[in-house]
């Protein structure tokens, strides 16, 4: 051994003040998130749909009935197209991407057993569990952007920017219409955190991030089968997916609040709630993983 | 209070199951020392080291850490401790130095500006710099075993807590680290390891405690154990019951007869009387010995068994 390595050994254990405002933990759950292959498969069948939908308008442009809402209007602004493929995917192909990231938050972790290291480093239990949710929100926000940006551009592309007829029936200027789509996906984004946060509750009862994800789904997807029945009109309010498609109001001239600001408190009721849950269920566990 | 870099109080964790994993355990591990923790498997080694970690709540007792009282002053101790905990774990997916980076972020009481250069003189330490670029899945067991030491080393530390830290390594990687824990411990680095290697307890280790069934049931100084253990003479003679009537009427205890071989406690006596009385009494005396207990009989003294696991 050298003697500046000698040197280096004997230096005491010099701990500085915390940074209260450190961004590298967070910057690591992200890298983590967007290293990983698994994600980038994920994020490219999410760009599929808006492409499947593009090339199957091209193909044999709608009659004008039937189909979704927006899927009339796409020959004539291609921003149409990601508005299409936002409302095919948010029933089941988002939730799936926000459900396999947010099972694997703490579950993951302690099935990898990284979760006594990161605990050991010291990381404090509560900010694990903030950097986490932290991490589902801006996947959540890249993948609707994914899905967004794909139908949007190619939209663009091939059916071009015409006139943008918004739900109301008045015409929209193009960078309105582009402004409303970021809106959309802001919306989305706020009510997958939700669905991330109740995610992230179930990642933390389990050490098997498999189990967590189909049981984050099978809430997500039951949750939209009970808003689907009338019967239960009473609940269907406090469903976390009621106010979901809510989003088509953001495309009302002018905007709806109707929906969309009841949808937006009731994700962060959801995100309050669930993100509690989990810190009083986390937070004095035995990680015996 | 004493100055202690790992002082438990009757730490006790009694798990759901009604189990006691670990039971009334007061550890004294000194500032400086190499602590050596002995035990069979599921004697409650691990669980012991989760407990100081404050990865596991104790039901009972309390503990600390280089005089900081745990978990209460978790975050201001830990980072002076390095640990490897039950087995190395990482992202399968990552490099071994990203995984590093991924650690090393996670802590807030370190210069981010010194990162590189910490993590690399880690991988160097436990010579991993070369793949330190592969991703930890095609790593082979002792690699993984010098990660999660690396890991440790990430910064200075005042006190290792290792658990098996020579698992998985061969004969070379085994000599490697036991050089590196003795140099960080002639730097004034307290290390408590955990094992089931008696002879790496006796090569590297100032202090002991053995643990069995939950309880430590022994703990000192590698000395003051090794004269726990009563040392034993042995006698080969062509009259074994002659020579086993002279040390009985010696006063020795645990006078036993195994072919020609006559062996009994030493106790108090000095061995030189012990031959000269067996000379005067016409025993024909062909080998004495006085047989110091080795720490392996020493640990199935006290243990009860083997390597079997505690059930």
């Amino acid at each position: 051994m050298s003697v500046a390595e000698s040197d280096a050994l004997a230096a005491p254990a010099e701990v500085v003040a915390p940074q209260r405002l450190s961004t590298r933990f967070f910057r690591s759950e992200l890298l983590l998130i967007f290293g990983r292959r698994r994600n980038w498969v994920g994020m490219a069948v999410l760009a599929t749909v808006p492409i499947l939908i593009i090339v199957a308008v091209k193909l044999s442009p709608p009659s004008g009935d039937g189909g979704p809402d927006f899927i009339n209007q796409i020959t004539q602004n291609g921003i149409f197209a990601a508005l299409t493929a936002l409302t095919l995917e948010m029933p089941l192909f988002l939730p799936v991407a926000v459900a396999a990231i947010s099972a694997d938050s703490v579950a993951g972790e302690a099935n990898l057993g990284t979760l006594r290291y990161l605990l050991a480093v010291p990381v404090d239990r509560t900010r694990l569990l903030v950097v986490k949710l932290g991490a589902i929100t801006v996947f959540a926000f890249a993948a609707t952007m994914v899905v967004a940006g794909v139908g949007a551009l190619l939209g663009l592309a091939v059916f071009g920017a015409g006139p943008m007829v918004s739900l109301s029936g008045s015409q929209l200027p193009f960078w309105d219409g582009v402004l409303r789509l970021v809106l959309v996906c802001l919306y989305l984004t706020v009510c997958l955190t939700a669905l991330g946060a109740i995610g992230m509750f179930v990642s933390t009862l389990t050490e098997q991030p498999i189990g967590a994800a189909v049981a984050i789904l099978v809430l997500a997807v039951g949750s939209q089968i009970m808003d689907a029945i009338p019967q239960l009109s009473a609940i269907h309010t406090y469903l976390p997916t009621h106010y979901w498609l809510a989003f088509g109001d953001l495309l009302r001239d002018p905007i709806a609040l109707d929906r969309t600001v009841p949808g937006l408190l009731s994700a962060l009721a959801y995100v309050a709630i669930f993100g509690t849950a989990a810190w009083a269920r986390f937070g004095g566990r035995d990680v015996t993983s | 209070m004493r100055d202690l870099a790992v002082g438990s109080y009757g730490l006790t964790k009694r798990f759901r199951s009604g189990q006691v994993a670990v039971n009334s355990v007061d550890l004294v591990v000194p500032r400086g020392a190499v602590y050596g923790f002995l035990g069979p498997n599921g004697s409650g080694k691990t669980t012991t080291i989760r407990l100081l970690l404050g990865l596991v709540r104790p039901t009972a007792g309390t503990h600390e850490l280089l005089g900081e009282p745990m978990p209460g002053r978790a975050a201001r101790v830990l980072p002076r401790v390095g640990a490897l905990v039950e087995g190395p774990a990482f992202h399968p997916y990552l490099s071994g130095l990203a995984n590093l980076r991924r650690l090393d972020a996670a802590d807030r009481t370190v210069d981010p500006g010194s990162a590189r250069q910490r993590i690399d003189a880690a991988l160097d330490r436990v010579g991993l710099l070369a793949a330190g670029r592969k991703r930890y899945r095609h790593y082979s067991l002792g690699m993984r075993q010098r990660l999660a030491i690396a890991a440790a080393l990430l910064r200075p530390r005042d006190l290792l807590i290792l658990d098996e830290p020579t698992n998985g390594l061969d004969p070379q990687g085994t000599r490697e680290v036991r050089a590196l824990l003795t140099a960080l411990a002639a730097t004034g680095t307290t290390v408590m390891l955990s094992t089931h290697l008696l002879s790496e307890v006796e090569q590297v280790c100032s202090h002991v405690g053995v643990m069995h069934l939950g309880k430590l049931v022994a703990q000192g100084t590698l000395a003051e154990l090794r004269a726990r253990t009563a040392p034993r003479v042995q006698v080969l003679s062509g009259d074994p019951p002659g020579a086993a009537r002279v040390l009985a009427e010696l006063d020795l205890a645990e006078v036993e007869t195994h072919g020609e071989a006559v062996t009994a406690l030493l106790g108090g006596a000095a061995p030189e009387k012990v031959v000269a009385a067996l000379v005067h009494a016409d025993v024909p005396v062909r080998g004495f010995r006085v047989l110091s207990a080795d720490l392996e009989e020493m640990f199935v003294q006290l243990t009860g068994e083997g390597f079997d696991v505690s059930g």
